[in-house]
């Protein structure tokens, strides 16, 4: 009890040092933001490979398709739209303030919601999958919206796209600006995540994964749960792969939209680190694993993705609870410990 | 894309000449298959790092090839002794570890992580750059130059159903195939009938790398690797198993060759660049179809 008043405490006192964090630390806002980002990028994976059981290697899938639905209607809404013999990628629009922001915010709604549309059509079919064939499917998923992506020229084909540039006459910074976008959006993930987890289809989804059948004999409609959860997480993977592409600037198919060695592999590996199947073990992980890489792998000098590799089956193989999973342990041992005391008494 | 598709049928010879291609390479592809449906008929496991060992394997025979000067051919018992210890430690030190995990998406995400560092450490030792080791030992010329074979590709055809049929004679017949098939039916009763589980284990585990090694070696004699093409070949090797079935071995062979001929023929229309992006397609849409049928008798694919 007493530890959950000051988890609050801490949080209440965190929250505002967070909101001036730019301010006092405006060579790290970058970082930060992409903090925020990995957060949800980890909460996201965790909605259906932590809480339902099911690993997913697909959901850079929809990553992508907000990063690029995002980029075609903010290219399109003000513009004319393409020529024909343009060449895409060198496409760069020059957007008035508001034209920029009424874009940027219609763009990332619609990239949510064509990603949920994604998951509902694709996952009625790939849902009904369970173990291995669910794996390859999804890992396939993924690999499949890559090489589509890189063979449509409306989207600039294999040589990607730009986004537009943020206007100049805005008080805010683009950085700064960014930086709010993605710690709102890491908090209302969080938010709605933690209500989610706390309702009925919270347990239902945890049903999913301690026993399927049970769960569906008890009544459930399995397929229907866990396709819902993943449009859930769809929505909000997809509005933040919108202001990634914003953030970076460019949009590359392989490398950035649809990036399965970096972001696809990050969101795991942070749920797991952290702890998969809990709510706040996806937060630590993404904190932990993405400071930790800015802080250290400039040291490994392109050794940073072996080192990635390495980490995921260490943690696999040694620590496949997570942070929070051993903390969890390591309460229930000591209370263990203290009710024998008790008893001997 | 219709202009190629008219070729094809204004030039049948061009379409033999596409199939044969397939079904010479395909026996490749069911070589690394069988080995994939080894592990996962035997130890209920699935390998994402196959791929890897397929390009691992090549990389081998690439270093012997030029750094010491070994004929390619010759160095396919050498792959596949070096990847047959390679696979044995690999099971030793992570997949053993796993293996009594209620939870099989455990391994599934062991063998990613392997597959990534696999990936990334032959970047770091081989380099980036696409490599070939062709022995250049010319080419059968057919029908007045209408189909033309080259010479490697009909040995490595030969040599992978060497190997295919050893591997068969040796499940068929021996004790340690028989222990292996026993173990795949019912691994408990198998132990209490005294076959060392373990043992069996980790020789399948390592049997299927040096499966993939000797793939890999005869991969690079005919095309080229990279060391981040290793994925194409896993999701080949499962496109095969799941077309065929786990043990049927058959099956395996024949669907190998009719997906690499498929795969010549789709990726001649529709451009060598969605190659790859056919064979995902085509892997994720035969499993929702596969699942779809499933759902109707209400039943899952698993």
């Amino acid at each position: 009890m007493t530890t959950k008043i000051k988890l609050n405490n801490l949080i209440w006192l965190g929250l505002p040092i967070i909101v001036v964090a730019p301010l006092l630390l405006p060579g790290y806002t970058t970082l930060m933001t992409y903090i925020w980002v990995m957060i949800v990028l980890a909460l996201t994976w965790d909605m259906l490979g932590g809480q339902t059981g099911y690993t997913s290697f697909g959901n850079i899938t929809f990553f992508g398709v907000g990063m690029y639905v995002c980029a075609v209607i903010q290219r399109d809404m003000f513009t004319s739209g393409i020529d024909r013999f343009e060449r895409v990628s060198e496409i760069v629009v020059s957007l008035s303030a508001s034209e920029y922001f009424i874009s940027l915010g219609t763009g990332a709604l619609a990239g949510g919601v064509v990603a949920v549309l994604l998951a509902v059509i694709l996952g009625s079919g790939i849902l009904g999958m369970r173990g291995h064939y669910f794996a390859i499917c999804t890992l396939g998923l993924g690999h499949a919206a890559a090489e589509i992506a890189s063979g449509i020229d409306y989207i600039g084909a294999g040589s990607g796209m730009v986004t537009p540039i943020y206007p100049e006459d805005v008080v805010l910074g683009k950085e700064i600006f960014y930086f709010y976008v993605f710690f709102l959006l890491a908090l209302v993930t969080f938010v709605v995540f933690k209500k989610i987890y706390k309702s009925q289809f919270g347990l239902a989804l945890n049903a999913i994964r301690d026993n399927e059948n049970k769960a569906e004999s008890m009544g459930i409609h399995t397929t229907q749960y866990k396709v819902a959860g993943w449009s859930i997480s769809a929505f909000f993977l997809a509005i933040a792969g919108a202001g990634v592409g914003n953030v970076i600037g460019f949009i590359d198919p392989v490398e950035i939209a649809f990036a399965g060695p970096t972001f696809g592999v990050w969101m795991i590996v942070m749920a797991i680190l952290g702890g998969k199947g809990t709510l706040w073990g996806p937060v630590v992980g993404a904190c932990v694993l993405y400071l930790s890489k800015e802080v250290f792998w400039t040291y490994l000098l392109g050794w940073d993705k072996v080192a990635l590799g390495l980490m995921i089956v260490v943690i696999v193989v040694y620590f496949p609870k997570g942070i929070f999973g051993w903390v969890e342990e390591r309460k229930q041992f000591n209370k263990l410990i203290m009710s024998q005391k008790g008893d001997g008494q | 894309m219709i202009t190629y598709l008219k070729i094809l049928i204004e030039s049948p010879e061009f379409l033999a000449q596409l199939l044969i291609n397939g079904f010479l390479i395909g026996a490749i592809f069911a070589l690394i298959a069988y080995g994939l449906a080894l592990i996962w008929g035997v130890m209920d496991i699935i390998n994402f790092a196959q791929g890897e060992l397929v390009i691992f394997g090549g990389y081998i025979t690439y270093t012997l090839f030029y750094q010491f000067g070994i004929h390619p051919i010759l160095t396919i018992p050498i792959v596949a002794v070096v990847l047959y210890a390679y696979g044995w430690a690999i099971y030793k030190t992570i997949i053993y570890r796993l293996l009594g995990q209620k939870d099989i998406f455990i391994t599934i995400l062991a063998t990613f992580g392997i597959a990534i560092l696999m990936q990334q450490l032959m970047q770091a030792i081989f380099g980036p750059d696409v490599v070939t080791a062709n022995p250049e030992l010319g080419m059968q010329v057919l029908f007045d130059g209408k189909i033309i074979i080259a010479n490697i590709q009909i040995i490595s055809f030969l040599i992978s159903l060497c190997v295919g049929t050893i591997l068969f004679i040796v499940m068929r017949y021996s004790r340690f195939g028989q222990a292996i098939r026993a173990t795949s039916q019912n691994s408990r009763a198998a132990r209490i009938l005294g076959i060392d589980i373990d043992k069996v284990y980790a020789n399948t585990f390592a049997i299927n790398a040096a499966l993939c090694g000797i793939g890999g070696s005869l991969v690079v004699m005919i095309w080229t690797i990279h060391p981040f093409i290793g994925l194409v070949y896993t999701f080949r090797s499962f496109m095969i198993v799941i077309l065929a079935g786990l043990g049927n071995f058959a099956g395996i062979i024949f669907a190998g060759m009719g997906v690499s001929a498929l795969e010549n023929v789709v990726g001649f229309i529709i451009g060598a660049e969605f190659q790859a992006a056919f064979i995902f397609c085509l892997l994720v849409i035969i499993l929702i179809v596969r699942s779809a049928r499933a759902r109707k008798k209400r039943e899952y694919i698993a």
